[in-house]
């Protein structure tokens, strides 16, 4: 702000002036509902979750084993090649330890969450996920991981198959 | 290409909460403007309005909405959109209109009003993730601040207080600007790492706020300057942007690369080939304390993972040789997105004439840079400006 004024425009409300209406206000709920199909990569990887496994797809202009699969490369931009399972170990490449919800309400009991690189698809490709059968204190950059499946009858076709990425045991491969 | 410079700027108090629609802020902070460059909206040949996401304001066609209060009316009038980045790239589209010779004088207006949204505007930054990938698992943004925060302070084995010194500084700036929401003369590092735990390494001191607010630039070609002899003006000298895949998982979140190739980009038009050397002082983008950080190293002002000891040293206080966010930044003067315009492109312009008052950097300063930053942390665009 320039130094040649003295004034600033703006009227300052406070937090329940609009509850309270001490301020003339409307209001508004919207009711908005969508449904996405979700197309062809997706609904493939959607089948293979239910089924408790990761797919990819191959391309073969830059050489990468692209996760989540997508059917043309944005790099390349030309159609991916081939689908091409991945495995369900990875490595923790960042996490975060919320202790808010989604939306923004605080939660005792934090939620461990962070990106998983997954073996078997090109370097750090990988998906967001839940942590499980860890305490905060255990969690780690660099930490080795497995998915732990919901059981069969429990899938849905949804990334929430996979219930959770838990520490990989030694002696696992 | 033809020379644009900025000729005024205006903004509002930055709040939690403001009475005026975002019609009524629009027009104050363009008519400020229009004030501070002696100029009306009859010498104005095209509008460029930028805001953040519909769903905050709760009206779709937002741009058309708040047109009145931009003075877009029977105008040449678009409005730009690129999430968070929109602070900074409204001035590009603006500058645009004016170099390529379509118009002499371009009027730009941000707007945000984050407050209608009840009970918080978290509930609507829900719409922005991919509904298959991420949206099943809850998310809050915050997460994804989270998680590249604690990626860049894990590779670089940066400690938590060198981060929270940025927002110390920040914060003590803001107390010489005059529409800070979150100013704070007395706060130290302790405070900050104290603070409530929110998705750690992310602390409630680590995060600006919501705000409402709204700002305006006004841009005009050289010979305009010259035939009014405009004497307050800041030229635009180089100007870039550049956007990575939304696939965020795919990529390694310690450096922005976007932020480098935006910069390359208006440093080759700028012709600067040592950013650290021929750049005076910089206003990145700081939504959190660590992104002003990252941001200096995507700008090229630090090397990797080296910006916290620049602030550790002094070297980005206002008096320092790097100052670094002398507005107060959005850690401080507050985080209306699009409408942060006042305190990134608004504060180079105030610097470079002089008018930053007691925000006034005390040493000459003939070369600025700022940047924004937006969407699923993928998106950066770059001014640098020259006095």
């Amino acid at each position: 702000m320039t130094a040649r004024r003295t004034s600033w425009p703006g009227t300052e409300l406070r937090a329940d002036d609009l509850v309270l209406g001490r301020v003339t206000s409307t209001k508004f709920r919207p009711d908005a509902r969508y449904a996405w199909s979700a197309g062809e990569a997706m609904s493939r990887f959607l089948e293979e979750l239910q089924r408790g496994r990761l797919i990819a797809r191959t391309c073969k202009g830059c050489d990468r084993i692209l996760f989540p699969p997508r059917m043309f490369c944005e790099l390349c931009f030309r159609p991916t090649d081939a689908w091409t399972y991945v495995l369900d170990t990875g490595t923790i490449e960042t996490y975060s330890i919320s202790y808010l919800d989604t939306n923004a309400k605080r939660i005792s009991v934090p939620i461990l969450v962070g990106v998983v690189s997954l073996d078997g698809a090109s370097p750090t490709m990988g998906l967001m996920h839940y942590f499980g059968e860890m305490t905060p204190e255990d969690l780690r950059i660099g930490m080795r991981v497995k998915a732990v499946w919901r059981p069969p009858e429990e899938r849905r076709g949804s990334v929430l198959d996979l219930a959770y990425f838990r520490p990989l045991r030694e002696g696992e491969a | 290409m033809r020379k644009v410079a900025v000729i005024g700027a205006g903004m509002t108090l930055f709040r939690r909460r403001l009475q005026e629609t975002p019609k009524e802020l629009c027009y104050e902070a363009a008519r400020m403007a229009l004030d501070s460059a002696g100029l009306d909206l009859n010498d104005v040949d095209a509008v460029v309005s930028g805001s953040a996401p519909d769903a905050f304001d709760g009206v779709h066609m937002k741009g058309e909405y708040f047109l009145d209060g931009c003075g877009g009316v029977r105008k040449p009038y678009m409005r730009v959109f690129t999430g968070g980045g929109t602070g900074v790239f409204s001035t590009i589209a603006g500058w645009w209109h004016v170099a390529s010779g379509l118009a002499d004088v371009a009027l730009v207006v941000n707007e945000e009003k984050m407050s209608s949204c009840q009970p918080h505007p978290q509930s609507v930054f829900a719409h922005i993730w991919d509904p298959i990938l991420d949206r099943p698992l809850q998310p809050n943004l915050i997460w994804i601040f989270a998680m590249e925060m604690n990626r860049y302070m894990t590779v670089h084995k940066i400690k938590k207080e060198d981060i929270a010194r940025v927002a110390v500084k920040n914060k003590r700036n803001a107390v010489a600007h005059p529409c800070a929401q979150l100013a704070d003369p007395d706060i130290t590092i302790e405070d900050v790492l104290r603070s409530e735990v929110m998705a750690w390494p992310v602390q409630r001191l680590d995060i600006s706020p919501p705000s409402d607010g709204a700002a305006a630039v006004v841009l005009a070609s050289e010979d305009v300057v010259r035939k009014r002899r405009i004497k307050d003006r800041a030229w635009i000298s180089g100007v870039g942007w550049c956007i990575d895949s939304t696939m965020w998982t795919d990529r390694d979140l310690v450096f922005p690369e976007y932020v480098a190739r935006a910069a390359k980009m208006a440093y080759k038009m700028a012709k600067i080939d040592r950013p650290r050397k021929q750049i005076d002082f910089a206003e990145p983008y700081d939504p959190f304390d660590y992104k002003e950080l990252h941001h200096l190293e995507g700008l090229l002002l630090a090397d990797k993972g080296q910006a916290p000891r620049l602030t550790r040293e002094g070297v980005t206080a206002r008096d320092g040789d790097l100052p670094v966010c002398p507005s107060g930044g959005l850690m401080g003067v507050g985080n209306p997105i699009a409408a942060t315009l006042g305190i990134k492109v608004g504060e180079l312009y105030w610097q470079l004439t002089g008018q930053a008052g007691k925000r006034q950097i005390p040493h000459e300063v003939r070369t600025g840079v700022t940047q924004a930053w937006g969407d699923l942390m993928q998106y950066g665009c770059v001014v640098v400006m020259r006095a």
